[in-house]
């Protein structure tokens, strides 16, 4: 990719050159808004959920209940799938905008933050599959 | 095909006083840190460490909240998380909805929406009760209290 190229492309199939249109620049964006948007969405009901500790315990383990099904528990992992590719673009956002290099180094970054969400997920997974079908 | 202009060219008007956009783009980076930090404590002690997910349950949530700790922790995993996702949600809504009314409408909703979460999340942070006594008095429900409601 090389400089930054602000005016438009001499050739327009040929994105390279832009750090949000095309490639690895655009799904890193397209990602942090999917992702944001639905664990905006669980935030609310995670929110009202705990509250229910206000009403009664019962009422509240009732509906906590309902987060220990299988269904819940792979929802769970695709929920924290999410949280943790948000998360860790985000860290690649900040140095994006604060590091002098990090435009130049924007698309390796995206790889390191498809690595490293990869190795989080292989640490939560086991677990979690344990958890959700017993045997720890 | 218009032009766009160059970064840090300006609209040509003057702005005075504090620029709300600029503060929003830092907040959300500040934040956003922070926000690393709270949520990956709060997924490994919920669903990683012990029993992960099957461990909660009142008693559970009594035992973190016993501790000043837990209670700040959430505090500021409920403020700073909600108003980090309400101003991605505002970012979102004010690209797509074009139209004045609809952008509007839903801006509102989101702001009444998170106002009253941080509110009610709030109170139940603050007016949390361990040991109720409709569950105390009753033998079958007050199993799901916490040991330290029994206490002497």
């Amino acid at each position: 990719m090389g400089t930054t190229t602000l005016a438009a492309n001499a050739n327009p199939r040929k994105m390279g050159g832009t750090l949000y249109r095309g490639r690895e620049g655009m799904w890193g964006w397209v990602l942090h808004r999917i992702t944001g948007v639905a664990i905006f969405f669980f935030l609310l009901v995670h929110i009202l959920d705990t509250a229910l500790v206000r009403v009664s315990p019962e009422a509240y383990n009732a509906v906590i209940g309902a987060y220990k099904t299988p269904i819940m528990g792979l929802g769970e992992i695709a929920l924290v799938g999410a949280i943790g590719f948000h998360a860790l673009n985000g860290l690649r956002i900040i140095l994006i905008d604060f590091w002098s290099k990090g435009a130049k180094y924007q698309r390796a970054m995206f790889w390191i933050v498809i690595v490293l969400w990869a190795v989080l997920m292989l640490g939560f997974l086991p677990r979690q599959l344990m958890h959700i079908f017993g045997g720890a | 095909m218009s032009a766009i202009a160059a970064p840090g060219a300006g609209d040509g008007r003057r702005h005075r006083g504090i620029n709300l956009e600029k503060w929003g783009w830092i907040a959300m980076r500040a934040s956003g840190v922070v926000l690393v930090v709270l949520i990956f404590g709060h997924l490994f002690v919920n669903l990683v460490a012990g029993e992960g997910v099957n461990a909660i349950d009142f008693a559970f949530v009594a035992g973190k909240w016993a501790d000043p700790f837990w209670v700040v922790w959430d505090t500021l995993l409920l403020w700073l998380a909600l108003i980090h996702g309400a101003n991605g949600m505002r970012t979102i809504i004010n690209d797509y909805a074009t139209r004045p009314a609809l952008r509007r409408t839903l801006l509102t909703g989101l702001g009444i929406a998170v106002a009253i979460l941080l509110v009610l999340g709030t109170l139940v942070i603050y007016t949390f009760d361990p040991c109720p006594a409709a569950s105390l008095a009753d033998p079958a429900l007050s199993e799901l209290l916490p040991d330290f409601c029994f206490a002497r």
